[in-house]
C-alpha cells in the first residue's frame, strides 16, 4: 500500500514535469525557429539587426547580381513608400547605398516598422545589410518626408545559381505600440528621477 | 416542391453515376477531378496525383476484397469453425516491406516534380501579388502597371443574401473579377506574393499551385503557362469574413496580344490622371460613386449603408451627414482602426465619387461634393 | 501490485441525487458524465454543421452572414474536437480501463472530478461568445495568426481561456490514466497482456501530456500579442505568422493521433470478439501505435506546403508523412486477418467496426495522397481535405466510438439494447455519411477551396449532395440517442460475458459492475 502510494506520487511528479517542460518547449520553439531561419533561411527572413560580417575587401568582378527591391504598406497605411532605383545590378562583395523614400500622408505623427524579406528565401543570408532604416522605428510627422537608406553587400560565397535577389519591405504602422513604449519609460523615468 | 423532387431524382441519378464510373471517365470529367492544367508542373502534378490515386485504388481494392471474401465465407451463419491463428510473420514481414517499396515508387516522381517546382531561375517579368482583405493587387515590377483585382460587379450582387439573383444566371458566379491578371504565354513568370493584413493564398489550379500571401514576408512562386486562356481560381486561406469572395483570374494572351494590353493599361492610367484634374458634375461623380462603392465599402458598410455588426451605417451617420467633407474625405484617404486607409489604394477621381455618393445616397441629402483636385489637395 | 485494492475509503458511497453527480469520484459515474457531456456536444457541433450544409445547400447565400458562417465553421471544429471526440474517449477510457486491468477505480479519483467538471465550464466560456458583441471565433478551428491576434474582436479572449481549461481537464485526465495504467493492473497483468484499448490510451495519454502544453503556450503567447505588446506572431515586431502555424501543429498533429488512436483501441476490441478468433500481431498493433505515436511529432509541416518551406524542408516532411502509412497499413492489415478464418457475426458493433475498417482506410488512402507534397500544393485547403479528415474523424473515430458504445452499453447499463434499432442506426449512418462526405472529395479536386459560405455553380450538385446526406446523417443520430436511453430504461438483462466471443477481465463482472470494479483483484495468468 505505502509502496504503492509512493510509486504513484511519482507517476504524477513525472507527468507534471513533462507538462511543464513540454509548456516550456511551446515558448522554446520561438527561437528554435529564429535559429532554424537563420541557418536555412526559411521564409526569407533576414535580419533587423546589423551583419556581425565585416565589409568584404575583395569584390568578385566576374559576377553579376540583380537586387530588385519591392515595397508594402500594411492595411494600407497613409504613407507612400518606394525606392528611388526599382533595380540595380552589383558585384558580389560590393558594398551599396540604396534610398527608399517614405512620405506621412497623414495628419498626424506616425511611427513606422519596416520588415524586410528576402526572396528566394534561403539566399537571404547571403545578403549583409551593415545599416539599414529597417533596424529602427521610422517616425515621421504629419506630412514628414524623408529619404531613408540600406547599406548592404552580398556575400562573395552566394551559390553561382543566384542571379537575382529581390528584398521586399513592408512598413507596419506601429504608432500605438511605440506611444505605449514611450510612455512607459517616462514613467519609469519619473519613478527613477522621484 | 416538385422542383426538389426533381433536383432529387436526377442527384440520385448522379450519385450512382459517380459510384459506377470507371475511373478512366473520372480522369476526363473535370467536374470530377483536378484539372491537368496548362504548365508542364500542373502536369506532372496531375500525373502524381493519378499515379498515387491508381496505387491507393489498388491497394484498397485488394485489401477490400480480402476483407469481404472473409465477412461472406467466415460467417458464423454458414458453419465457419474459428481458427485460432494469431500471429504469422512472414506475412507480417511481407506486409510492411510492400508498402515500404510502394512509398519509394511514389516518392521519386514525387520529389523529382517538387525539385522542379522550387527551383529558382531566372524569370522573364516579376509580377508582385499582394492579397488585401478581400481583393488582390497586382504590379509589374519591369511596367508601370498595378491594380487591384476585386469581385466582379455582378457577382457582388448576386452574392449579397437574398439578393434575388438566382447565382446561375451571373456567368462565373463567384469566379469573375474586374481586373484580372495577365500574363503572356510561353514566357516565364515569377509572382512575389505577399499579404498586406492576414494570411492569404493565391490559387488557380490550371497553374498547379497555390502559395501563401504572409504580411511582412515575401514567397516566390512561378508558372509559364503553354496555351492562351482565361483561367480562375480562389483565394485558398480562410482570410475573414469575405475570404470566399475573392477570386483570382489569370488572362494567358499571345506575346503581342500581351504588348497591346500594356498599352493599354498605360493609356487607361493617362486617362485617369486626366480624369482627375477636370471638373466633374454630380451625376457623374454619382454613378461613379455608386460603383466604387459596391467594390470596396459594401463588403463592411452594406450596399444599403446601414452597416452590419462591427460596422457602422453610412446612412445618416455623423461623419457623412453633418462634418465637413474635407474631414469625410480624410477619413476615408487615412482610415480610421480597423477601416483601411483608401489612399493608396484608389485614384483622386474614385475617392471623390465614392465620398460624394456617401454623403448623397440612400437618404443622406447634404448635397454638396468633392472634385478630384480636391481630393489631390488634401492628400 | 498485489496490495492494489481499494485505497478510497468508502465516504462517498451512499451519495445521492445531485451530489452524486457533483462529487463524483466514481470512474463510472465520471465516465457516464464525460459520455453525455461529449454526446451534448456532438449534438451542438453537429447543429452547427447543419447550419454550414443548410447554407452550402445550394448556391447564394440564403440563411446566413459570412461572418456567421465563419463563426460555425469555427465553432463546429472546436466542439467536435475538444467537445466531443475527446471527451467521449476519455469517457469510455474512464468506464473501460479500471475494468480492463482488475483495477478497483482510477488511480486518483478526485482529480478525475476536477477534470470532468472544468468541461462544462471551459465550454460555456466558448460558447458564451456568441452573445457577446464581436461575436464567437470565426478564423477556423486551426486560428491562424494575424487573423486571431491582430484582427480578432475581443472576445477571442475568451476562446483563450477556453482552450486553456480544456487543457488542464486533458491534462489531468490523462495523468490519471497513466498513473492507473502503470500503478493499479491486476497481479499478473503485465503491459504485454494489457487489451489493446488500454495500449492506445496508455499511448494517448502520453501525447496528450506532451502536446497539450504546446498548445497552451501557443494559446498563451496569443494571449501576450493581443494584450501586452509581445510580438511572437507579428510580423511588425519582428515575429512571425508563419512561427504560428509550426507551433499550432506541433501540437495539431499529435492531436489528430489523440484522437484516432482510442478509436483503433476499440475497434481492436471488438473485432476479435465478433471474429472469435484472438487479435491478429497483438505485438505489431502495439508497435505500430508506438510508431505512429512518435512519427506524430516529426510530420507537423505538411500542414504547411503552401507557407513557402524550403524545398529541403518539403521533402523531408514528405517522406516522414509518408511512413506513417506503414504502421498504419499494418493495422488494418492486422483487423483484416483478425477477421480472416474467424466464425463472424454481425451485431451492430461488429458493423460499425467493420465500416470503421473500410471508410478509414479510404481516408487513411486519401491522406497518403494529400501527405506527397507536390500534389498537395492542389489539395491544400480544397474540400478534398475536408473530406479525408471527415472520413478519419467521423468514419473513422466517431464510428469506432459508436462501435464502443453498442459494444459495451449492455456492461454499462445491464440491459441489452435494441439490436434491430441498432442495426437500423447503421444502415442510415453508413450511407448517409458517404453521401454526405464521398462528393467532397470530388468538389475538393474540381476546385472549391474551403470555409467559404458560397460557391461557384460548377460545385452545386457536389454541394446538394452533401447536404441532403449531412441531414440524414445528422437526424439520424437521434435514433442513437433513443437507443441509449431505451437501453438505460431497461430491456433484456445482459449476461456477465454479454457477447459469446467476449474476452478480458471486464466480462468476468456482473452487468452492470459492482460500484467498485474489483474489490479483490483478480490474478490474471
Amino acid at each position: 500500500m505505502i509502496h504503492q502510494q509512493k510509486s504513484q506520487r511519482k507517476i504524477v511528479v513525472q507527468s507534471l514535469l513533462v507538462v511543464v517542460l513540454m509548456f516550456g518547449f511551446g515558448f522554446a520553439l520561438v527561437p528554435m525557429y529564429n535559429v532554424f531561419c537563420d541557418v536555412f533561411g526559411i521564409n526569407g527572413k533576414t535580419g533587423i539587426e546589423a551583419t556581425a560580417m565585416a565589409e568584404p575587401t575583395v569584390v568578385d568582378e566576374e559576377r553579376w547580381i540583380n537586387v530588385e527591391f519591392v515595397t508594402t504598406l500594411n492595411q494600407s497605411m497613409p504613407w507612400h513608400f518606394k525606392p528611388t532605383v526599382k533595380k540595380i545590378r552589383v558585384h558580389p562583395g560590393q558594398t551599396t547605398t540604396v534610398d527608399f523614400l517614405a512620405e506621412n500622408l497623414s495628419e498626424s505623427e506616425m511611427v513606422g516598422q519596416a520588415i524586410p524579406s528576402v526572396s528566394p528565401g534561403w539566399a537571404a543570408n547571403y545578403f549583409k545589410k551593415t545599416e539599414c532604416f529597417c533596424f529602427n522605428h521610422q517616425p515621421l510627422a504629419a506630412g514628414e518626408s524623408k529619404e531613408m537608406g540600406v547599406r548592404f553587400f552580398i556575400d562573395p560565397d552566394i551559390p553561382s545559381k543566384v542571379t537575382t535577389l529581390t528584398l521586399s519591405y513592408t512598413f507596419f504602422d506601429v504608432t500605438e505600440k511605440a506611444k505605449a513604449k514611450s510612455n512607459k519609460k517616462d514613467e519609469l523615468v519619473k519613478v527613477a528621477t522621484n | 416542391m416538385s422542383v426538389i423532387k426533381q433536383c432529387l431524382v436526377s442527384h440520385t441519378l448522379l450519385l450512382i453515376t459517380m459510384l459506377v464510373a470507371p475511373f478512366s471517365v473520372l480522369a476526363e470529367e473535370s467536374k470530377f477531378n483536378m484539372p491537368r492544367g496548362v504548365t508542364e508542373i500542373s502536369e506532372e502534378v496531375y500525373d502524381i496525383h493519378m499515379l498515387v490515386f491508381y496505387i491507393c485504388c489498388v491497394i484498397g481494392i485488394a485489401v477490400f476484397a480480402v476483407m469481404f471474401y472473409s465477412l461472406l465465407k467466415h460467417r458464423k451463419s454458414v458453419g465457419a469453425v474459428p481458427s485460432q491463428f494469431h500471429d504469422n510473420t512472414a506475412v507480417e514481414i511481407i506486409w510492411t516491406l510492400v508498402p515500404t517499396l510502394i512509398l519509394v515508387l511514389i516518392a521519386v516522381p514525387a520529389t523529382k516534380t517538387l525539385l522542379k517546382i522550387e527551383v529558382d531561375r531566372e524569370a522573364d517579368m516579376s509580377i508582385k501579388v499582394t492579397g488585401w482583405q478581400w481583393k488582390w493587387q497586382y504590379e509589374y515590377l519591369d511596367e508601370d502597371i498595378s491594380f487591384f483585382s476585386n469581385l466582379s460587379e455582378a457577382s457582388n450582387q448576386a452574392r449579397q443574401r437574398a439578393s434575388g439573383i438566382d447565382p446561375s444566371t451571373v456567368e462565373n458566379y463567384l469566379l469573375d473579377v474586374d481586373n484580372p491578371v495577365v500574363i503572356p504565354v510561353n514566357t516565364r513568370v515569377r509572382f512575389l506574393v505577399t499579404s498586406a493584413d492576414v494570411i492569404h493564398s493565391w490559387w488557380v489550379p490550371a497553374l498547379g499551385w497555390k502559395q501563401d500571401a504572409i504580411p511582412g514576408f515575401i514567397n516566390t512562386a512561378w508558372t509559364e503557362v503553354k496555351e492562351p486562356g482565361i483561367y480562375r481560381g480562389q483565394c485558398a486561406e480562410l482570410c475573414g469574413k469575405d475570404h470566399g469572395y475573392m477570386p483570382v483570374v489569370l488572362e494567358a494572351k499571345s506575346q503581342a496580344d500581351y504588348a497591346e494590353w500594356v498599352k493599354e493599361q498605360q493609356r487607361k492610367q493617362e486617362e485617369a490622371m486626366l480624369a482627375s484634374g477636370r471638373d466633374w458634375s454630380m451625376d457623374e461623380l454619382m454613378s461613379r460613386g455608386e460603383k466604387i462603392y459596391t467594390a470596396n465599402c459594401a463588403a463592411c458598410h452594406q450596399a444599403n449603408g446601414e452597416g452590419i455588426g462591427m460596422f457602422p451605417a453610412l446612412k445618416g451617420s455623423p461623419v457623412a451627414t453633418q462634418g465637413s467633407v474635407e474631414e469625410h474625405t480624410k477619413l476615408v484617404l487615412n482610415g480610421l482602426n480597423a477601416m483601411p486607409a483608401f489612399g493608396a489604394q484608389l485614384n483622386d477621381a474614385d475617392i471623390a465619387a465614392i465620398v460624394t455618393y456617401e454623403r448623397n445616397a440612400w437618404g443622406n441629402d447634404v448635397g454638396d461634393m468633392i472634385q478630384p483636385s480636391a481630393v489631390k489637395a488634401l492628400r | 501490485m498485489s496490495t492494489a485494492i481499494t485505497h478510497e475509503e468508502e465516504h462517498h458511497e451512499d451519495l445521492t441525487g445531485w451530489r452524486r453527480w457533483v462529487f463524483a469520484t466514481n470512474h463510472k459515474d465520471i465516465g457516464t458524465m464525460y459520455l453525455w457531456f461529449s454526446f451534448a456536444m456532438f449534438l451542438l457541433g453537429g447543429a452547427f454543421a447543419l447550419v454550414i450544409r443548410a447554407e452550402l445547400f445550394v448556391p447564394g447565400l440564403q440563411l446566413v452572414e459570412p461572418d456567421f458562417f465563419n463563426q460555425m465553421t469555427t465553432m463546429h471544429g472546436l466542439i467536435m474536437v475538444f467537445g466531443a471526440v475527446m471527451p467521449a474517449t476519455v469517457g469510455m477510457a474512464n468506464w473501460m480501463v479500471p475494468l480492463m486491468i482488475g483495477a478497483p477505480d482510477m488511480a486518483l479519483p478526485r482529480m478525475n472530478n476536477w477534470s470532468f467538471w472544468i468541461l462544462p465550464f471551459a465550454f460555456s466560456l466558448l460558447v458564451s461568445t456568441f452573445f457577446m458583441e464581436g461575436g464567437a471565433p470565426a478564423f477556423g478551428w486551426t486560428f491562424y495568426a494575424p487573423l486571431s491576434t491582430t484582427f480578432a474582436p475581443s472576445t477571442t479572449d475568451f476562446f483563450i481561456f477556453g482552450v486553456h481549461l480544456m487543457g488542464f481537464s486533458s491534462i489531468m485526465g490523462s495523468i490519471n490514466i497513466i498513473a492507473t495504467i502503470l500503478n493499479l493492473r491486476a497481479p499478473g497483468m503485465t503491459l504485454m497482456k494489457l487489451p489493446l484499448f488500454v495500449w492506445t490510451w496508455l499511448i494517448t495519454a502520453f501525447l496528450l501530456i506532451a502536446v497539450m502544453p504546446v498548445l497552451a503556450g501557443a494559446v498563451t503567447m496569443m494571449l501576450m500579442d493581443r494584450n501586452f505588446g509581445t510580438s511572437f506572431f507579428d510580423a511588425a515586431g519582428g515575429g512571425d505568422p508563419v512561427l504560428f502555424q509550426h507551433v499550432f501543429w506541433f501540437f495539431g498533429h499529435p492531436e489528430v493521433y489523440i484522437m484516432i488512436l482510442p478509436a483503433f483501441g476499440i475497434v481492436s476490441q471488438i473485432i476479435p470478439t465478433f471474429a472469435r478468433k484472438p487479435l491478429f500481431g497483438y505485438a505489431s498493433m502495439v508497435y505500430a501505435v508506438a510508431a505512429i505515436a512518435f512519427l506524430s511529432f516529426i510530420v507537423w509541416a505538411h500542414h504547411m506546403f503552401a507557407v513557402g518551406m524550403p524545398v529541403a524542408g518539403e521533402l523531408y516532411f514528405m517522406y516522414a508523412t509518408t511512413l506513417i502509412a506503414i504502421p498504419t497499413g499494418v493495422k488494418v492489415f492486422n483487423w483484416v486477418a483478425t477477421m480472416w478464418r474467424g466464425a463472424m457475426t454481425f451485431e451492430t458493433p461488429m458493423l460499425f467496426a467493420i465500416a470503421f475498417v473500410v471508410l478509414f482506410t479510404i481516408g487513411g488512402l486519401s491522406g497518403l495522397m494529400l501527405g506527397v507534397a507536390p500534389a498537395d500544393k492542389q489539395y491544400h485547403d480544397t474540400y478534398f481535405v475536408v473530406a479525408h479528415f471527415h472520413y478519419v474523424l467521423v468514419t473513422g473515430a466517431v464510428f469506432a466510438l459508436m462501435a464502443g458504445t453498442y459494444y459495451w452499453l449492455p456492461k454499462w447499463t445491464g440491459y441489452m439494447y435494441d439490436e434491430r434499432l441498432g442495426k437500423i442506426h447503421f444502415w442510415i449512418s453508413t450511407i448517409s455519411v458517404n453521401v454526405l462526405f464521398f462528393p467532397m472529395h470530388f468538389s475538393g479536386l474540381a476546385g472549391m477551396p474551403r470555409r467559404i459560405p458560397d460557391y461557384a455553380v460548377q460545385f452545386a450538385d457536389w454541394n446538394f449532395l452533401s447536404s441532403v446526406g449531412g441531414f440524414v446523417f445528422g437526424f439520424s443520430q437521434l435514433l442513437f440517442f433513443y437507443i441509449v436511453i431505451k437501453a438505460i430504461r431497461g430491456g433484456e438483462p445482459a449476461t456477465n460475458r454479454v457477447w459469446e466471443g467476449a474476452e478480458g477481465l471486464e466480462w468476468t463482472l456482473s452487468s452492470p459492475p459492482p460500484h467498485h470494479s474489483f474489490t479483490v483483484p483478480p490474478e490474471v495468468r
